[in-house]
């Protein structure tokens, strides 16, 4: 259970919290600044989707060891209305609301793994995992 | 009866204490406000664990609890840990210190059993208990709520100041925006420059984002729109301070700024916005 976090996020106040924590856990792990960023800015794209689209929900920050690599796991956890279609989801410039949309695939080319599981009876798990170069 | 009732608590602590430990679990997993989705039933068992033998233990040591003593420190260390961790788990001041105060109806359940004291007056003693600790929680409550305004009181006084729009020179107005540009922080910056702009009658703006940690898709958003926004009232506008990591982070984004004229220092956005208006800064001859 050590080096994990958890983040509610339930307004947008608490986005300030996911990026800071996951600034913290990065920065233990031994990430530069630019793999911060990126993992820090993707971050933000999915808590704020979780917020949006997901009517709220929670991050779960774990740090994952494979094979010596060291790396930061995200997890995002909501109970909103799901993705219905993930393709045009991920689709760039599509928006089901008045974003970008960017966000959830710019914050898939932001990380290194990117897994979207439908969680039952509903809500959407999203977990990216973004390991450190050696 | 000092003395007998002594003998019962180490008879519980030494005979009874899984017992008291699996009803105390128990009594919280089925309790109105345990809230599963917030902490895991694992988690819970380890942390009532651990407090069940610590306090046995610092208990025979030193009856009385004096938290800052050493007999008392490793219970201190481990309620620092789950109160931080139930902060952040979204757990209410009250459900976190319920966590502690729960224990209280096994253990007295179990000193009723093993002592021959009156049924009623421990039943008695034990519901006077509950109101005095739910009378004391609604204060911390009330205390803590109190906090939190004037907290959030200051934060919104603090939004206010941090959107300063500064005249640079004639004609050009710098918005160094430090911190995080959401959507009422936008609103604020967006106003208070489209005034400045109109009052000054300015044709350049410098927008820094030096301060700003992570540009995502919505931060971008916004400064397109605070920019349009300029350009629609006749001015310029150069976004400024884009650091190298940021500027990498947006390309895989794939975020674009559109053909705003983008600087990676304020300085060279000084420049360019002179270049603009045809002047030169030279050294004085002496």
């Amino acid at each position: 259970m050590l080096n994990s976090e958890y983040v509610p996020i339930k307004m947008e106040e608490d986005l300030l919290l996911v990026r800071k924590c996951v600034r913290q856990l990065a920065s233990s792990v031994g990430f530069g600044v630019l793999d911060m960023t990126r993992l820090m800015t993707a971050a933000v794209e999915l808590g704020r989707n979780t917020l949006i689209h997901g009517k709220g929900g929670h991050m779960r920050a774990v740090i994952v060891v494979k094979d010596k690599a060291k790396g930061i796991r995200l997890d995002f956890e909501d109970a909103g209305p799901g993705i219905p279609d993930l393709d045009l989801a991920l689709t760039d410039g599509y928006t089901s609301k008045d974003g970008m949309g960017l966000g959830l695939s710019g914050a898939k080319r932001l990380v290194n793994e990117f897994t979207v599981i439908p969680v039952t009876p509903r809500g959407v798990r999203i977990i990216a995992i973004s390991w450190l170069d050696e | 009866m000092p003395e007998p009732l002594d003998q019962v608590l180490h008879l519980i602590f030494d005979e009874y204490q899984e017992q008291l430990l699996e009803k105390w679990v128990e009594s919280q997993l089925h309790s109105d406000g345990f809230r599963s989705y917030l902490v895991q039933e694992d988690e819970l068992r380890e942390q009532c664990s651990s407090f069940v033998t610590l306090f046995v233990n610092c208990f025979s040591k030193k009856n009385h609890p004096d938290m800052t003593s050493d007999a008392w420190a490793p219970m201190a260390a481990l309620l620092t840990d789950i109160a931080k961790r139930r902060t952040n788990q979204g757990f209410t001041p009250s459900e976190t210190a319920t966590f502690v105060f729960s224990l209280k109806r096994p253990l007295f359940h179990l000193i009723k059993e093993q002592s021959q004291a009156d049924a009623k007056v421990t039943e008695r003693l034990w519901e006077i208990s509950l109101v005095l600790d739910t009378l004391g929680l609604f204060t911390t409550e009330v205390y803590l709520a109190t906090r939190e305004e004037v907290i959030t009181r200051q934060r919104e006084e603090m939004f206010e100041l941090s959107c300063p729009v500064v005249q640079l020179w004639d004609g050009v107005l710098g918005l160094p925006i430090i911190g995080t540009l959401d959507s009422k922080r936008t609103q604020l910056v967006m106003e208070s420059l489209l005034e400045t702009l109109s009052s000054t009658q300015s044709e350049i703006t410098i927008i820094d984002i030096t301060g700003v940690p992570v540009v995502d898709t919505l931060t971008a958003q916004h400064l397109i729109r605070t920019v349009s926004a300029a350009q629609l009232m006749g001015a310029r506008c150069i976004i400024s301070g884009i650091r190298p990591q940021i500027a990498q982070t947006m390309v895989h984004l794939g975020v674009s700024l559109g053909d705003v004229v983008t600087k990676s220092t304020m300085a060279a956005a000084i420049k360019y916005a002179f270049e603009f208006q045809g002047l030169e800064v030279n050294p004085i001859n002496k």
